[in-house]
Order: structure tokens, then sequence, then C-alpha cells
């Protein structure tokens, strides 16, 4: 998500293949360095849906279709 | 004669010229500043929009169906409190103590369900730092679905990281206690909906 242009997708790529792995793992780490957070949203057993936040390239399901980066939440006024 | 007028000029410009020496440059830098020509920036009125228009897709894809079809027609979603950590997957989201109300760039109001108290509000932003120019707000629509998964992937961190204040500090509790009654009646219209379709499908 970025200001001004909603979704930007910033990469792609198949997980069985290891040269699309090593780049995604490579891309995901930069976003997190930048200070994003990163979700995978996904339907919980009861059907219902929620997000899961990410911290490392692991814990990504290996089954999700995407991850959401988005800018560090901070208290408001 | 002249010799000694020409000789006191130019020994009264030397003792003036650090008076006057800066007036002239100041006055020859407004000068270029009034003339220089301002870059233009090519200004985009559908660029927002747009914007808005892929965020709500995503939040679409994202969001349940009936957390989207609230959003679609009240303005805002509801999340039951207590969801993070898979006590929805036992079956437990309905009978949460609290919810939250989350609106696109207004405080998350957390509210009692079975009483519709309001317990507080928690104020919270998710700032680009990394955005050069223009507005480092997201659109309403990414800034529900950022609200959206922090709530429900980890409501900890997410409330910690707020300021929270009591109810009525940025939001006025009449218009949440009334977006409250929308919310209660749409759900009834719902499920008035739901049962006629099913009672239309079960007829012989």
């Amino acid at each position: 998500m970025k200001p001004g242009h909603g979704e930007v997708p910033i990469a792609e790529g198949d997980l069985e293949t290891a040269e699309d792995e090593e780049r995604l793992i490579d891309e995901f780490r930069r976003q997190l360095d930048a200070g994003l957070w990163a979700a995978v949203p996904l339907t919980a057993r009861a059907g219902q849906r929620q997000a899961r936040m990410v911290r490392s390239f692991d814990e990504i399901p290996r089954d999700a279709d995407r991850v959401i980066f988005f800018p560090r939440a901070a208290g408001g006024g | 004669m002249l010799l000694a007028l020409a000789a006191t000029a130019i020994v009264a410009l030397a003792l003036l010229s650090d008076l006057i020496a800066p007036r002239i440059e100041q006055a020859w830098a407004r000068h270029r500043a009034r003339r220089r020509r301002v870059p233009s920036i090519v200004y985009d009125p559908g660029r927002e929009l747009r914007a808005e228009q892929r965020a709500r897709s995503l939040l679409r894809s994202c969001v349940g169906e009936e957390e989207w079809a609230m959003y679609r027609d009240l303005g805002f979603i509801r999340v039951w409190g207590g969801q993070a950590g898979g006590s929805a997957d036992a079956g437990g989201a309905y009978q949460a103590p609290y919810a939250y109300l989350v609106y696109p760039h207004r405080p998350i109001v957390a509210y009692v369900p079975q009483t519709h108290r309001l317990l507080n509000e928690y104020c919270v932003t998710f700032p680009d730092d990394t955005a050069p120019y223009g507005n480092a707000r997201l659109p309403d629509s990414d800034d529900v679905l950022a609200k959206w998964m922090a709530l429900t992937g980890d409501e900890r961190r997410l409330i910690s990281t707020a300021n929270m204040h009591l109810p009525g500090r940025q939001l006025d509790p009449a218009q949440v206690t009334r977006d409250l009654w929308r919310m209660s009646q749409w759900e009834r219209a719902r499920m008035r909906s739901a049962a006629s379709s099913e009672q239309i499908d079960t007829a012989p």
C-alpha cells in the first residue's frame, strides 16, 4: 500500500522455483528493513477472514497467495 | 577644485560601500527570485480517485463478505475483539466481550456489543515517511484495511501503539451511537433478506 497509489505490486514469483524464492525473500527483507509491516490475509478454520502478521519469511504460509506490506502504525492525535 | 570633489566622492563611496553593497546584493537577489521560473507540478485530479478504487478492490479481496458489505453500505467495519490468536477459530467471535468500529482516518472505537456502551478511542495512523512528496496518507480503504489487518493479526501490538482516549475525544459519541444503531438495523435487514431468500429456495 502506498499513499496516492493504493496497491502497488512489488514482486511476484513461484515458491517452488529456487530463484524466485530467493528473490521474494530478498524483497520481503527489503520491505521490512524499510520499516513496513507485513500481513497475510487468510481464512480461519471457522470460515472467518482474518490476517496474520508476519515478521519473517518462514512465517508466511506456503499456500499464501500474497503478502501485503503497509506502513507501520503510529499513535495519532 | 574638481579633483578635490572627485577624491571626496571616492572616499565617501568607499566609506559607504559597507552599507550600500549588502542592500544592492539583496535587491539583486530579490529581482532574480521574482524572475525565476517555478517548476510546474502536473496536477492529476484522478490520482487519488484511482488509488481509492484500487484500495477498495484490495479491501474487498481481503476482508469477509459481511465486512465488505458493511463498509460499502455504512462506511465503517466492525472487528470483534480478541480475534487475533485464534479465538475466532473456536467460534468465539460472536461472543466477544468487546468489538471495534473501524473508520477511515478516524480513531478506532472500542465498544460493548451487547449494550453499545462506548469504551475507548484508539488514535492510530499509518504514515508513509518514505513518500518524498505529496500526501503521506493512505487511501481511505487502505487505511481501513491496515487497521483490519493489524487488529485481526496482532491486536495487542496495534492497541499498544495507539494513543488511547476516552470516548468523545475526536468522534462525537452521539454519532458513534447512531452508527451502532444503523449497523444493528443493517444486520436485521440482511438477516431478513437471507431468511426470505432461503424460503424461496426451499419452497416447492
